[in-house]
């Protein structure tokens, strides 16, 4: 069954919908650091890096699937915590500008430590290889991890929604990420707050990292680093400020990704990257708060 | 007598780039390359130094410009003969076309400052995360188009048959002719206007400056300087797409804020200090003597290194190792006696 215009098929749109999904969790994590830091964090990908070589090294070492899994999501959530301490809250209150920079810095230690320490070739996790193999739906094959992946994404999304939306603690963050000096005043722990930020955005690295790693097998040192630049994107097009302008954002620059890829002949496809820049551009320029914001007056100077 | 303590702003970055010059003179050639580097890399310091560093703007586009001034400067200096077999692909045209050393030079600042200002006019109204990440959709396209299209350059391949002409005064040259332009430009009202842009924008609007002109103005000046220094670059060892990307952009921005992203000085001392730590590690991947210890790193420490102090620097002094201020002579002070008669008769 094909959609008829195009060469769409059901096949094509479900990995778009996959790659729309790990990028709108990568989104998420990245809104939700900068909703409390005003941090946009790239070394984001490096995080997932991270996460994907702990994988690679607990297959080798013959651990069960979800020992595996564990393993990436404490390396992840350690590094993650690491990092704020060493680097981010030194740094709070700078300029997000200052702040890119910075994190910009940590990707490329991070990047060339893995790269001193894995090899150029890096190493294969292949765990998960099994979720390559197709299912068949309704006489349509579409490959397990991309509903694996379609439907881990969405009870994340969820889950974190009802997170911030029923807890104390999503309140806070909530508070948090709206006026950060206001919300201190009125009893909100700020280290608690943004701790609890960079574990759930750790969190949400290293799932992604787990699903990232099915589709591409052979772990190197720039594992997720062109994702991380096309979720950056996606975020600050979608709108950084709130976390589901900024995940809608992502999801939207992952889908494109995936359908256009999947439709497109290669001699096309290879400017692909071009296309959706060029885009990120022009929304930016139309609408510099992002795309999935609702427009706010002019800052006004008294 | 203040435009006399003005001298020392230029004449000390100017002295440090002779300086480094000299010094490439006196070294074995195995070394040089390294100076040579060094020189380069000043002068795309300084290009991306002008924009940012007047402006206060983040701007991750420029090392695009760099890559557009080394392919046009590369593809136009190619003999015809020769390309006709390294680029298949090119166009007729530019197969056809072959132009001198200076005047690929001129080209490729010509065609950077024409590409910046192409893209500054539209986004020069952006500002903050908004511009960073749109320059950065910028050098992602540049980074795309020239590895795939082989109508314009060697693709992913790296180029081959440019002649090597840029030796250590050529690059000097280049690094000081930077330095000029960028520090007339900050003397000008322009760069006066820019400056009061980044230090209040609202007073700056106020005063009846365009922050937008202003703006777009330094960032094609940026471009032009940006492009030369890719044509300087192209002329010293055969460049390649993947070392005009992510890499460089990192190096150059570290170079400025280490440096301190303020001042002329900043940008000079920073390019000079971080090139000359990166060259040593870079060496030291083939062994280096350190006064007769052996050293020996694996591949990469020299980013690593670059980064861990880029962080340093970021965290304990944001404004960079000048503090952003160019070099001045220490002020005689006036005793207070006199400053109170002075006081007392008007």
């Amino acid at each position: 069954m094909t959609l008829a215009f195009l060469n769409l098929s059901w096949p094509v749109f479900a990995d778009a919908l996959a790659l729309g999904s790990i990028y709108a969790l990568m989104a998420v994590g990245i809104g939700l650091v900068f909703g409390v830091l005003r941090l946009v964090n790239f070394a984001y990908g490096q995080l997932m890096m991270a996460g994907a070589f702990a994988l690679a090294y607990g297959s080798q070492w013959g651990l069960a699937n979800w020992e595996s899994i564990l393993f990436c999501l404490g390396v992840v959530l350690a590094l993650s915590l690491l990092m704020d301490r060493l680097v981010f809250r030194p740094l709070r209150g700078h300029s997000p500008a200052v702040m890119l920079v910075a994190t910009f810095a940590v990707a490329f230690v991070l990047q060339n430590v893995a790269l001193i320490a894995f090899g150029s070739l890096g190493k294969t996790a292949g765990a998960f290889g099994q979720l390559q193999a197709p299912w068949d739906i309704f006489g349509v094959e579409i490959r397990k991890i991309a509903i694996v992946a379609t439907a881990t994404a969405a009870v994340c999304l969820a889950l974190l929604q009802l997170l911030l939306t029923r807890t104390s603690v999503g309140l806070h963050m909530r508070a948090a990420s709206m006026d950060f000096r206001t919300a201190r005043m009125l009893g909100v722990r700020a280290n608690r707050v943004i701790t609890g930020a960079v574990l759930i955005s750790g969190l949400l690295a290293g799932i992604a990292a787990v699903m990232l790693s099915v589709e591409q097998s052979q772990i190197t040192s720039t594992f997720a680093l062109p994702e991380t630049i096309y979720v950056l994107m996606g975020v600050v097009v979608g709108g950084l400020n709130r976390p589901i302008p900024a995940t809608l954002g992502g999801f939207s620059i992952g889908f494109a990704f995936g359908l256009l890829g999947g439709i497109l002949p290669t001699n096309q496809s290879q400017y692909l990257p071009s296309f959706i820049f060029a885009a990120v551009i022009v929304v930016l320029l139309l609408r510099p708060d992002g795309l999935f914001t609702r427009a706010t007056g002019a800052v006004e100077r008294v | 007598m203040s435009q006399l303590r003005r001298i020392p702003e230029l004449l000390v970055p100017a002295l440090l780039i002779l300086a480094t010059a000299l010094l490439g003179l006196e070294v074995s050639v195995y070394l040089q390359a390294y100076f040579l580097d060094t020189l380069v890399k000043v002068a795309i310091v300084v290009a991306l130094y002008v924009f940012i560093g007047n402006s206060g703007v983040l701007s991750f586009g420029t090392i695009s410009f760099v890559a557009l001034g080394a392919w046009t400067a590369g593809v136009l200096t190619v003999p015809s003969q020769q390309k006709r077999f390294t680029m298949p692909g090119l166009t007729h045209f530019l197969v056809t076309t072959t132009v001198g050393n200076y005047v690929s030079l001129a080209l490729a600042a010509a065609v950077g400052g024409v590409f910046a200002l192409a893209v500054g006019l539209p986004l020069m109204r952006l500002s903050g995360l908004a511009a960073g990440i749109a320059t950065f959709a910028v050098l992602g396209i540049t980074y795309n188009v020239l590895t795939y299209e082989q109508k314009i350059g060697p693709g992913q391949n790296a180029f081959s048959g440019v002649p090597q002409t840029t030796g250590i005064w050529q690059a000097a040259i280049a690094g000081l002719i930077c330095a000029m332009v960028a520090y007339v430009y900050q003397r000008t009202r322009f760069g006066r206007m820019l400056r009061a842009t980044r230090e209040d924008p609202a007073a700056a609007t106020a005063a009846g400056i365009s922050i937008y002109r202003q703006r777009l103005l330094a960032f094609t000046l940026s471009g032009a300087l940006a492009g030369f220094a890719g044509g300087i670059y192209v002329h010293l060892q055969p460049l390649q797409v993947n070392g005009l990307y992510l890499d460089l952009t990192f190096i150059t921005l570290a170079m400025l804020v280490v440096g301190g992203a303020g001042s002329l000085l900043g940008a000079v001392v920073g390019a000079l200090a971080l090139n000359g730590i990166f060259s040593f590690f870079s060496a030291a991947t083939n062994t280096v003597d350190v006064l007769g210890w052996h050293l020996k790193v694996p591949t990469g420490t020299a980013d690593i290194v670059l980064g861990v102090l880029m962080a340093v620097v970021l965290i304990l002094r944001p404004s960079g190792i000048t503090g952003g201020r160019e070099f001045s002579l220490p002020r005689r002070r006036r005793p207070v006696a006199d400053l109170e008669k002075a006081r007392a008769t008007t």
